[in-house]
């Protein structure tokens, strides 16, 4: 009833091509953006700390990893190991440059990241599918015991622990242990925003036609005249510059001081499956599979105390684990192409609502 | 010029100055190589016969070998707690082809692979709620002693592992070469529709092939269990056996073998005579960059089946 595209017309090319060519979207999309700027006036310490700040960066590094997954086709596991070299070498960056503005600081360091991607991403040249996937793996263990051993990265200190120093931006305290959550969470939230806009303005130019024409058959693309090199270097490039932002906030912003466990395989894994759950090629699905995978598990380990069930904590850790393992393969179950796909079938539901005829 | 002299030249002239320890470290390379390729062949029997890449071999493994330990800390003999495990196995095998696969026929492979990483997580959560998640002391009775063969110390339980990888081998060789089922089974792996077209029922070669995959996760879970305990980071050793899989190619059983040695091999010499030169601890990802660097030159693996592409 409300939601109707009847009368909406378009009368130029720019506004064929809009991101959301339906008025009503553009209003909830803003709306939602407004609302998400307005969170922390009611949301408090906990939810923005320990649930909405990591939703937020895993969402941008999910992003980076759909780019290249989803719309390049190049199946990836080294997330973490990317994201690793963005945190430590935003870590690195300010603390050799002190006066240098923070945020520049991890942009910097995602243009590394992107180098390290580049470097990685060679061999997709001749190597495709899981054996790829396999191959990235290389990455993340190399990285992360680069870091590990190697003392420069970590200024020598002796517990190779990386810690955000305190850095202000407009004489507000960004980083470090006196920086408020509001203030983090809305330099993150414009991190992921704009980025999100960028990535859907790629995917829909020429770079993203070009990177879905290789993922849909890289021979066919090739012989249509795009160069299958340049692409997927570039997709490894970009995707892991997205994974290296997201590191760098993931250090500063979230955790305030990292080891490399904190970048292990399982990050690489849970980014992986935000995009699978949320919607393969889909942007707003990987927002939506970074919500659905940081959530479930707090509602997992809040839920059973809620309803009055007191069990063991080890137990509880144990039926948390099997719940969330099922309620993957449920999701894949019921529908493969993710939540994004629901939220289509969704919208057009709603298109013809109340009259379906 | 002494960098590259102790990456290069120092190394080898250690090798050749003392050749009984060089030969106790490629054997102990080879022992744990076979213990990687009792792990890599579950891989490959699942992705031969159904293309799933079934990352939950590694928690199977664990499965298993917390099975037949809960078994026998209830007073359960050895003999008894073996055949129960195995038809726990191919229980989960029928779950696993009721519940899941048989609902994700025709899903793209990323999504076939996601599914049993997720199978995994239930698996790791439901064998550790039944069993408990402390480590635990597998023996079933392998002997362990020492002993000395022209100066090279060799090792009774790793002769033992070594034995019954290859007895697996031998088995699983004449298993799919001379029985009806294996011949089905090499059927499915060989082209799906036609096999189902001449009526080898595909459900029913999943179950087997996934039977088959737990029973050999159960004699790695054996060999590894006992070896370092049975704990949750034996499911970790699925990380080991990825790049022998990669490197011996998704669906060779000998490429599992052979690559299990030279990764076994390989990161037991790189690990002795070039990991102290670089800070050590290198193993992690030495035998993934070994893999990468043959996958450069092959990148179906070593015995892959060639990968030809048509548009």
């Amino acid at each position: 009833m409300i939601y109707r595209e009847a009368g909406q017309f378009k009368t130029s090319y720019g506004a064929d091509q809009m991101i959301f060519p339906i008025l009503q979207d553009r209003i909830f999309v803003i709306l939602a953006v407004v609302a998400a700027y307005l969170v922390p006036l009611i949301a408090n310490e906990y939810w923005l700390q320990a649930v909405l700040i990591p939703f937020l960066i895993l969402s941008l590094a999910a992003i980076g990893l759909n780019l290249l997954t989803g719309y390049a086709g190049q199946l990836s596991l080294g997330t973490g190991g990317f994201m690793a070299v963005g945190g430590y070498m935003t870590y690195k960056i300010t603390t050799a440059f002190p006066d240098l503005n923070v945020l520049i600081a991890v942009l910097l360091a995602g243009l590394i990241a992107a180098l390290v991607g580049l470097v990685f991403g060679i061999p997709s040249l001749r190597i495709k599918g899981f054996y790829l996937a396999v191959a990235t793996l290389a990455a993340q263990f190399f990285i992360l015991w680069l870091f590990n051993k190697v003392g420069w990265f970590v200024n020598y200190s002796p517990s190779g622990t990386i810690t955000a120093p305190p850095r202000t931006l407009l004489g507000i305290m960004v980083t470090g242990p006196e920086a408020t959550a509001p203030v983090r969470y809305l330099i993150v939230l414009t991190f992921l925003a704009f980025f999100a806009l960028a990535a859907k303005n790629l995917v829909r130019g020429r770079i993203g036609r070009s990177w879905m024409a290789i993922r849909d058959m890289d021979i066919a693309a090739e012989i249509i005249g795009i160069r299958p090199y340049q692409t997927k270097l570039l997709a490894f490039a970009i995707s892991s510059f997205y994974c290296g932002v997201a590191g760098g906030l993931y250090v500063f912003c979230y955790l305030g001081s990292a080891e490399t466990e904190a970048f292990d395989i399982a990050l690489s894994f849970s980014v992986l499956f935000m995009i699978i759950i949320g919607g393969l090629g889909s942007i707003l699905g990987s927002i939506l599979g970074a919500a659905f995978i940081t959530m479930v598990p707090i509602f997992l380990t809040n839920a059973p105390p809620l309803i009055g069930l007191s069990m063991p904590i080890d137990l509880q850790k144990h039926i948390e684990v099997m719940l969330f393992g099922s309620l993957i393969v449920f999701f894949l179950i019921v529908e493969p192409r993710g939540i994004a796909r629901l939220w289509q079938i969704a919208k057009e539901k709603f298109r013809l609502w109340p009259f379906p005829y | 010029m002494e960098i590259l002299y102790a990456f290069f030249v120092a190394p080898f002239v250690d090798m050749a100055s003392d050749p009984i320890f060089f030969s106790e470290v490629v054997i102990g390379g080879v022992l744990t190589g076979i213990m990687y390729s009792l792990v890599a062949l579950g891989f490959v029997l699942i992705f031969k016969a159904s293309g799933v890449f079934n990352f939950s071999q590694g928690v199977m493994v664990l499965f298993a070998a917390l099975t037949l330990v809960g078994l026998m800390e209830h007073g359960v003999p050895v003999w008894l707690a073996l055949i129960l495990t195995v038809m726990v196995m191919i229980a989960l095998a029928f779950a696993v082809e009721w519940i899941m696969l048989r609902r994700l026929v025709n899903q793209e492979e990323i999504v076939l692979f996601m599914s049993t990483i997720g199978l995994s997580f239930v698996l790791q959560g439901f064998g550790e709620t039944v069993w408990g998640s402390n480590v635990k002391l597998l023996d079933v009775g392998i002997p362990n002693e020492s002993f000395e063969v022209g100066g090279i110390l060799l090792n009774e339980f790793d002769l033992f592992a070594a034995a019954s990888g290859a007895l697996m081998v031998t088995v699983l060789a004449v298993f799919f070469h001379y029985t009806r089922m294996g011949r089905a089974l090499r059927a499915v792996a060989d082209d799906h529709q036609a096999a189902l077209a001449v009526g080898i029922p595909l459900k029913t070669i999943w179950i087997m092939v996934w039977s088959v995959a737990g029973m050999v996760g159960l004699v790695a879970g054996i060999m590894w269990g006992a070896k370092s305990g049975v704990q949750f980071s034996l499911s970790l050793i699925a990380l080991k056996a990825l790049p022998v899989l990669i490197l011996g190619g998704f669906t060779s059983v000998p490429g599992a073998i052979v690559g299990g040695l030279i990764i076994g091999v390989g990161e037991k010499i790189a690990e002795i005579y070039w990991g102290p030169l670089v800070g050590g601890a290198i193993e992690n990802w030495f035998a993934y960059m070994l893999a990468l660097v043959f996958l450069l030159f092959r990148p179906q693996g070593l015995f892959g089946e060639k990968i030809i592409e048509r548009v």
